[in-house]
């Protein structure tokens, strides 16, 4: 019986959007990490990372996955949030980063923010428009605090680019 | 309940909310947008960050506080924060110039807090360096900028350096709680960070052709609760609210 009830909140949870990037839900961002079941306080637990420290999104994925859950009937639940292991951009499918191309976001580069930032190395992102990889690097911060802001060389347009971490 | 250690969390913890705090000043006066974007996202991380450590605290001493009774309802003398992060912002060289020193000590501090054995503050470590790392990055090239670019922005940064290198010295301190903790294998020993430090920072001044001044007297005492004036104005803005309108909710 609680399984059952695991597999429909799992595929319940997908109806989560990020409130920053909607065309991705909790699942796909792999913000959500677990599910478990506490008997004897008969409590659904929702186990969420944070993927910066400092996202405004958290609080309102909070409450999003509490307000979907609860108009699809299940009402017994708490969301917990952990810091370990930490969130990184390769947990991300690749059916999200095509999502995320898709939309005009650069997607994370795979193999997550290496020592080279230390030093200065800036890694060749290609233009989501265009594919050129005649792109610079604006500013490190863009939009929201998982993105950097990127400027294509070739059609001219400024993109966001997804940072890795 | 009774916490151990926890002068220790509240150290790492007051540090990073009075310079978020400090840092948000900076939200819609910010020299260009990218900057004032930077800052604010920056800001957002040491606040995000401050936070899990105090939810962590009102966790452990089970007295049913929220993260907000750490912050907003504590006075000057029990805030631990390193001295360096409550200074006012000057112009924006000096505030890159703390970001700069800050964002390198830090840097290295939870490097060494990864093998604390304290199963929180490691898993507190290994999410924040990912974030810090584009702090030291974003600092860093500004420092290369300024250093390299026009008289006036050379001096600037120069005058800055000058102006923050006495508030340097605190963060390769140990105070007592910091002592304690690091007794115990769950705190990191600021002094052995010193070289590293002092290797880092000298190679990018030497490369932005500017010196931190030599023979320099320290300051200390904040992580102890001995602060300059200046907390307590930062204090008086962030806390009027719940002063003035106790337990109102956002």
């Amino acid at each position: 019986m609680v399984e059952v009830e695991a597999d429909l909140i799992w595929e319940y949870l997908k109806m989560v959007e990020d409130p920053e990037i909607p065309i991705l839900n909790v699942i796909e961002m792999g913000i959500v990490r677990d599910l478990t079941w506490d008997e004897d306080k008969k409590k659904w637990h929702v186990i969420i990372t944070p993927t910066y420290s400092g996202c405004p999104a958290m609080k309102a994925i909070e409450e999003d996955i509490i307000e979907v859950l609860a108009e699809l009937q299940v009402k017994n639940v708490v969301v917990d949030t952990v810091l370990s292991p930490p969130w990184t951009t390769d947990w991300m499918t690749d059916e999200a980063r095509e999502k995320l191309r898709s939309t005009g976001i650069a997607p994370p580069e795979k193999g997550s923010a290496d020592k080279g930032l230390l030093m200065g190395k800036v890694k060749d992102i290609a233009c989501p428009r265009c594919a050129s990889t005649n792109t610079i690097m604006v500013s490190q911060f863009g939009t929201t605090a998982c993105k950097a802001l990127y400027k294509c060389g070739d059609c001219l347009e400024p993109f966001d680019y997804f940072k890795c971490i | 309940m009774l916490m151990e250690h926890k002068e220790y969390y509240l150290t790492i913890a007051d540090t990073l909310l009075i310079l978020g705090q400090r840092l948000s000043e900076w939200c819609g006066h910010g020299p260009a947008i990218e900057e004032d974007i930077a800052l604010s996202n920056v800001a957002l991380d040491y606040i995000g960050q401050a936070t899990s450590l105090y939810k962590e605290i009102a966790l452990k001493e089970n007295l049913g506080k929220s993260e907000d009774d750490y912050a907003f309802l504590r006075d000057a003398w029990e805030y631990r924060n390193a001295l360096i992060v409550e200074i006012s912002n000057g112009d924006y060289a000096k505030t890159i110039a703390r970001q700069f020193v800050f964002s390198t000590w830090y840097y290295h501090f939870l490097e060494a807090l990864e093998k604390s054995n304290d199963t929180f503050l490691q898993g507190f470590a290994q999410k924040s360096i990912k974030e810090v790392r584009y702090h030291f990055q974003h600092s860093r090239d500004w420092i290369l900028r300024m250093g390299g670019g026009t008289e006036e922005s050379h001096n600037r940064l120069q005058n800055a350096l000058n102006e923050l290198w006495e508030f340097t010295g605190e963060l390769m301190t140990n105070s007592v709680h910091e002592m304690e903790a690091i007794a115990k294998g769950v705190g990191v020993d600021n002094v052995a960070l010193k070289d590293t430090f002092d290797r880092i920072v000298s190679a990018i001044f030497q490369e932005a052709n500017v010196s931190a001044p030599a023979d320099v007297w320290m300051q200390k005492g904040g992580k102890e609760g001995k602060h300059s004036e200046h907390l307590g104005f930062i204090l008086a803005e962030m806390q009027f609210l719940q002063r003035a309108y106790p337990n109102s909710k956002w």
